[in-house]
């Protein structure tokens, strides 16, 4: 227990630190707003409108799929720095991996699932 | 290089079966119809060869899929269950306008899932298969998509399988941090070799765990999703969900617990004990107070849950082969009478009231025979298999010493035997409601009468000469524990 002590001091006097900056600024400090001070950002591109828009599920669809995609990305990589040591068998595969990917890809394809204009009845 | 593949073939089959189908359906024309069924059929009579000629060799891929006898026994009940599975389902694509492609794809790959989950020595593989069956059966569960229900089922489902993953993924990462490893025979040796007591980190790794299993087994008190999912599916997919999972699941829930927690029972035998209890009875008194028949069914096999965890509770060679035994004969009882649910569905209503099934016997007796035989089974009648499964599983536990276990299990079973009768004597002794349109009578298809058949076949062949298969339950468990 003896050298969970100061870790809980640190985190402690850190909340305290930070709550404690927010609260004394809030009570002393003054307050003369501007419609520049109010924005969430006071430099960069004006806001146009809520951040909780309802979005197309689309963007789910493609994030989806980006994200299956990524991941076969990831394996790639180290295989092909150790494609020497992994020989014929790492070779097969990698090669098999690529194949059930592709039959994914094939089926996303048809779907329609990354045409982006055409309205699907 | 081969050789190392030879236990992951059953499950190849089914999932080139599986991306053969998906494939099929991304390049079928709209309209045009596809043998998909066939397909899957092929699949999994193919995985049904491989795991009869793979019988006990003891082959091991990779290191983590073990082709042992443990393993592909249950292997050969998944089969089962899909073959029935995929025999039942062409009518109900038929009625709701389902993607046929889709939906054959995803209870392949569910049963590929399945498979890898029943033959995993990993607790990481054990957890990319659950997935990769959960996933599956989300999708599945909300297939009739412009149905509320059965989009609200799977929501339910996806939120709360979600959390009980999480639960399972963290009591992996306590195990990892307990011994260093994720090997089940390695964490197994580990934990034996050291001399851990119940301390807070073996309690939470074996709690977790736990908990992760108990939902995808639907036991007292993670049970809560398995109503409404079992109610908004279709009735071949609960039929699937409640036999196909469940299998897979306790597959898992034995190996990990009787190899890998062996040395930790001291641990989680009172937990199951609980579980069991609890299971068994809300299972059965919850299940007497419902009028759909999915629902009822739904509350049975969570006391069908319960009945097997008496038998892992009772932890001995006895126990593991009764779970075994009891998963075939639960299974194939299970998705038998979920079958004829199916057929009995049209289009303009579920028929899954209670009193819809009222004079039954009348308009299709053939429906109404099969669906007693696998009413009774499920109740624990003579001669059928449910009976001898129940019976195996007392057994076990009587041995061990679990009289209390026992006594619980047969008072539950006695009353559960009322909501069966009440369906048998609903399609037999009672008259249609006056005012309500009559049942109209489907035409069974071919394959789904062939499956029907097979099923009865094999509850009567489990329930009057079931020493083979208990003889190879006892032999599949006695290898590897």
């Amino acid at each position: 227990m003896q050298g969970w002590l100061s870790i809980v001091l640190m985190i402690a006097l850190g909340a305290a630190f930070a709550v404690g900056s927010v609260v004394l600024s809030g009570l002393f400090g003054p307050r003369r707003p501007t419609p520049e001070k109010e924005a969430p950002y006071e430099c960069g591109v004006p806001p146009v409108g809520d951040a909780r828009e309802r979005m197309s599920v689309k963007f789910y669809l493609v994030a989806m799929i980006f994200l299956l995609f990524d991941i076969e990305v990831a394996f790639l990589y180290p295989w092909a720095l150790s494609l020497r040591d992994l020989g014929w068998t790492g070779f097969v595969q990698i090669v098999v991996f690529m194949l059930i990917l592709l039959a994914g890809y094939a089926y996303v394809w048809k779907k329609g699932a990354l045409d982006w204009g055409k309205e699907r009845a | 290089m081969l050789f190392s593949m030879n236990a992951i073939v059953p499950l190849a089959c089914v999932t080139a079966a599986a991306l053969a189908a998906m494939v099929a359906e991304a390049f079928r024309t709209p309209g045009e119809r596809m043998p998909i069924a066939p397909l899957g059929l092929i699949g999994l009579v193919a995985a049904g060869i491989a795991t009869v000629l793979l019988w006990g060799h003891g082959y091991v891929s990779f290191n983590v899929v073990a082709g042992d006898d443990f393993g592909l026994f249950v292997t050969g009940v998944l089969v089962v269950i899909g073959l029935l599975t995929i025999a039942f389902s062409p009518a109900t694509i038929e009625r709701e306008q389902l993607p046929a492609g889709e939906y054959y794809a995803l209870t392949l790959f569910a049963i590929a899932g399945m498979i890898l989950m029943a033959q995993a020595t990993d607790l990481l593989v054990i957890f990319l298969a659950l997935e990769v069956l959960s996933l599956s059966v989300y999708v599945l569960t909300g297939i009739r998509r412009d149905s509320r229900a059965a989009s609200e089922a799977s929501f339910k489902y996806f939120l709360l399988g979600a959390f009980s993953s999480a639960f399972f993924l963290y009591g992996i990462a306590l195990t990892y941090a307990l011994t260093g490893s994720t090997h089940l025979d390695r964490v197994g040796q580990l934990i034996a070799g050291h001399t851990f007591g119940s301390g807070a980190m073996e309690t939470f790794a074996v709690g977790l765990l736990a908990v992760g299993f108990a939902f995808k087994v639907s036991a007292v008190p993670f049970h809560m999703w398995a109503p409404d999912a079992y109610e908004g599916a279709p009735p071949v997919v609960t039929g699937f969900m409640a036999t196909g999972v469940k299998a897979a699941a306790f597959a898992a829930f034995v190996r990990v617990f009787m190899s890998a927690f062996g040395p930790l029972s001291a641990i989680w035998v009172p937990v199951l004990w609980g579980l069991a209890v609890a299971t068994m009875i809300l299972g059965t008194v919850v299940g007497v107070m419902q009028t759909n028949v999915k629902r009822l069914l739904a509350y049975s096999s969570i006391a069908h849950a319960g009945y097997l965890l008496v038998g892992m509770v009772s932890a001995n060679a006895v126990g593991r082969a009764a779970v075994l035994f009891y998963l075939l004969a639960y299974g194939v009882t299970n998705v038998g009478a979920f079958g004829v649910l199916a057929l009995l569905e049209s289009k303009d209503r579920p028929n899954d009231e209670l009193r819809d099934l009222a004079g039954l016997w009348n308009v299709r007796p053939g429906l109404a025979a099969l669906m007693t035989v696998f009413l009774l089974s499920l109740g624990g009648f003579p001669p059928l298999a449910g009976f001898i499964g129940k019976w195996f599983i007392f057994t076990a536990a009587i041995q061990s010493g679990y009289y209390g276990l026992a006594i619980i299990g047969v008072l539950t079973s006695v009353v559960s035997v009322f909501f069966y009768l009440r369906i048998v004597v609903m399609m037999y002794m009672t008259e249609p409601e006056p005012g309500r349109a009559p049942l109209s009578a489907p035409i069974v298809p071919r394959l789904a009468g062939a499956a029907l058949g097979l099923a009865t076949i094999v509850v009567f062949y489990l329930g009057i000469l079931p020493t083979q298969l208990i003889d190879l339950a006892t032999q599949s468990v006695a290898r590897i524990f």
